[in-house]
């Protein structure tokens, strides 16, 4: 069963949005009613989207009207055989699709149809995936990640995930690799001079980047915009809130400018947006840097698909209860160094994992460093697997061999 | 959508069942069943088994994953289960969870012997009877002999249904430790405390306001046989919210003794907030605190040689292979290995150093616990497990 979309239901869609939505409103009226909202959750956001995204809706588009009725019919068999009640197959949901995702994922989790879900989603975004140019990355992508800042001694056996996949240095020449590292990503910003190609996170204070393609993002520098948020959602359990959904909802329908973001400027407003998804739908991140600057990687990599991450873990604060992190009073927080190294650890292992999922996988390198120390790791195609080396080696040798 | 499960999830699940299994043989030796050599269960009397029969169950409501635990890397976290419990008791190695991956609803599910189907944050009663109930009601048991203690506020409800010819009055006394904690400290500045006051990793930044206890504070001190000055005094020095529930699970032991105890630890869904050092540290603890349990349990004189042991996660947590999740943080994906879990029973006829590979699901719980101690979960749709009994 579609739904009988007009024009109006998307009148509350951002303008790049509709204009899309209007464009392709034929196609989205033949879509299956449990579908058409998922997809139209991707493009009521378009305005805000990287420029990776945004290619991968157009094409998505262009892909489901290249189809004929049969093949489009078969391909959304999955789709028309979940048994949704009428409540989720209502038109109205064109106009609400982040309200549809989350009743939809309730409803099919209720009914054990979750797994068929999955099932059909797969089928769906396999055949989208097959039918898109494979096209591979400007230049082969790099992901760096720099573990254990402020950690003097460490037992904790580090980079064990990473062993089949590459080479272990035990004496690396600590001395000024931050800077190295730094611009090191400044000079791959400059030969591929794009927007949204090439990050810089921190999970403390941002050092200097000195490039204007280099978009950096820490941890300190949105302190202002997460305590804004904790007061929010202070403000919104005290006033009785109905509960976590409630609670949820309100998070995903937040804007930039409600916690203090500037959105002024194109990339501005895309990265603000991109920011604010980062403390609204991340895990952990309004609270713990550790968990911000993993997901931070994740969602990058997943979304904006660039060629350059440096991803500097910091000392997340030592965990302490909800209630008193809620206050958002951060005068008497104390760190957590030693077990902050343990989390970075982990949250470099995914931060591959990620970078591993996108185009070019084959040729893309990984570097990771224990700030300060003389232990590294790289994974790249130069270098062998499940090998440790005890040579001398300089931080400019190690990036050299990434390419 | 079963043939689904049957031919892609089955697979990956039993290729998690394999590794768990085959370390477990290497490292205790143990006799194994096959489902080949299973016996049916005859379908028990109710009242027929002895009246000093008694179980706990013990829960995790956060899960973990083989590689924190089974795995060779893991194996350092759990010392206790390995080295300790493993040689007395029956592992299953191949739990499958098809309900809802949230942990209200599952342990419901667990304590029903059905798959609930309600909102995991909503504050309502489990729509099948619970074994509680069941309990209560076949055997003729007061309300002092089934407990459960459980860390969170939204599992405040789960001590009975809203199922016809059952309900409240055969239900489990409830008790959530850290709602009397906070209430003996609600006239003190609480800095010093509040880390014992952490509810729901799940949406940790939401505290549920539920409905006010159906005992005060003073009755609760009196239920643990304590004066309030003490409770605080004992809680205080505890490390965190499932050290508390075990101090006052001993308490209830050494006071009622009930037939039926169910314990629910949390500590380790400290995950959801992304840090891995601290889901680490909350499955260290949580291993520390089963072996404690089976000690407090061995030592007690109304335990000791007639209690059945069962320690099970709910479920487990997503793999770090699968795309639309983020590794060991949540169980949101419902891929294999996060429904695939174990289950550990020790007890009185129970064949040590066995490791059982059949599937069986959490719905089987509460038919083993009915075949054990002689009531019909009539409602359940899991089956007995008979390897236990």
């Amino acid at each position: 069963m579609s739904l009988p979309i007009q024009a109006k239901h998307f009148n509350s869609y951002p303008p790049e949005a509709r204009r899309v939505a209007t464009s392709h409103i034929e196609l989205l009226r033949k879509l299956p009613a449990a579908f058409t909202p998922l997809l139209l959750q991707q493009v009521q956001e378009y305005d805000w989207r990287f420029p990776a995204e945004r290619r991968e809706i157009d094409q998505q588009l262009k892909f489901l009207e290249s189809l004929s009725e049969a093949d489009r019919r078969r391909l959304f068999t999955g789709f028309e055989q979940l048994q949704l009640p009428a409540r989720l197959i209502d038109v109205k949901w064109v106009s609400s699709p982040e309200e549809f995702s989350e009743q939809l994922s309730q409803y099919l989790w209720s009914t054990h149809q979750i797994d068929a879900f999955h099932e059909v989603s797969s089928t769906y975004l396999k055949a989208v995936f097959a039918a898109m140019p494979n096209q591979p990355p400007a230049a082969p992508r790099l992901g760096i990640a720099v573990i254990g800042k402020g950690v003097e001694r460490n037992s904790y056996p580090l980079f064990r995930k990473f062993r089949p996949h590459g080479t272990h240095f035990k004496n690396v020449n600590p001395a000024n690799g931050l800077k190295t590292l730094l611009a090191h990503v400044a000079d791959r910003a400059a030969a591929n001079p794009s927007s949204f190609n090439h990050w810089y996170i921190d999970g403390g204070p941002a050092e200097p980047a000195s490039n204007p393609f280099l978009t950096n993002i820490s941890y300190s520098g949105l302190e202002p915009n997460r305590l804004a948020l904790l007061r929010k959602i202070d403000r919104a359990i005290h006033d009785g809130i109905a509960g976590p959904k409630a609670l949820l909802s309100l998070l995903h329908r937040l804007q930039p400018e409600e916690i203090g973001f500037d959105t002024a400027g194109k990339n501005g407003a895309i990265v603000s947006h991109f920011a604010t998804s980062l403390l609204t739908s991340g895990s952990g991140t309004q609270i713990f840097s550790t968990s911000f600057v993993q997901w931070t990687t994740r969602e990058l990599w997943r979304r904006a698909q660039p060629l350059t991450i440096l991803a500097r873990f910091a000392p997340r604060q030592r965990q302490r209860p909800m209630n008193e992190l809620l206050s958002g009073d951060e005068q008497t927080v104390e760190m957590d160094a030693a077990g902050s190294l343990i989390d970075a650890d982990m949250g470099a292992f995914y931060m591959w994992l990620d970078q591993q999922r996108l185009p070019g996988a084959e040729k893309a390198s990984f570097l990771i460093w224990f700030e300060d120390h003389q232990e590294a790791f790289v994974v790249c195609p130069s270098l062998p697997r499940n090998t440790e080396s005890n040579s001398r080696v300089e931080m400019h040798w190690l990036l050299a061999q990434t390419g | 959508m079963s043939d689904t499960w049957t031919l892609k999830a089955s697979e990956i699940s039993e290729s998690v069942s394999r590794s768990r299994r085959e370390f477990l043989r290497s490292l205790i030796g143990a006799a194994y069943y096959r489902s080949l050599f299973s016996v049916s269960v005859p379908p028990s009397t109710p009242g027929s088994q002895s009246p000093n029969r008694r179980a706990i169950v013990v829960t995790f409501g956060g899960g973990c994953r083989d590689e924190e635990t089974f795995m060779p890397q893991g194996q350092q976290n759990i010392p206790h289960l390995l080295m300790e419990l493993l040689p007395q008791g029956a592992i299953f190695t191949r739990v499958e969870n098809r309900g809802i991956l949230g942990h209200y609803v599952a342990t419901a599910s667990l304590a029903t012997g059905v798959y609930e189907t309600f909102d995991n944050f909503a504050s309502v009663p489990p729509q099948f009877p619970t074994v509680f109930e069941y309990f209560r009601r076949d055997l003729k048991r007061p309300s002092s002999d089934a407990w459960v203690v459980a860390p969170s506020n939204g599992f405040n409800r789960i001590g009975c249904s809203d199922a016809r010819s059952f309900g409240p009055r055969y239900g489990a006394q409830v008790v959530l430790p850290k709602r009397f904690l906070k209430q003996a400290l609600a006239s003190k500045k609480t800095d010093d405390y509040e880390h014992l006051l952490q509810d729901n990793y799940e949406t940790p930044l939401f505290i549920p306001q539920i409905e006010e206890p159906r005992i005060s504070l003073r009755e609760f001190a009196e239920v643990l046989n304590l004066s309030v000055t003490d409770f605080v005094t004992n809680a205080l020095t505890l490390s965190s919210p499932d050290e508390l529930s075990l101090y006052v699970a001993k308490q209830l032991m050494r006071r009622y003794a009930p037939n039926l105890l169910w314990i629910t630890l949390h500590d380790m869904d400290i995950a959801h907030a992304g840090c891995y050092s601290l889901y680490i540290e909350a499955i260290q603890r949580t291993d520390r605190l089963c072996s404690e349990i089976w000690r407090t349990i061995q030592k007690e004189p109304e335990y000791a040689g007639k209690t059945t042991l069962f320690i099970l996660p709910d479920f487990g947590r997503d793999s770090d292979g699968s795309v639309g999740g983020n590794g060991f943080q949540h169980h949101r994906t419902g891929d294999a290995r996060s429904r695939t879990t174990w289950l550990l029973a020790l007890g009185p006829g129970i064949h040590e150093n066995t490791v059982v590979d059949r599937p069986v699901q959490p719905l089987d719980v509460v038919p083993t616990l009915g075949a054990l101690l002689g009531f019909d979960p009539r409602m359940a749709r899991g089956k007995p497990m008979s390897e236990l009994l």
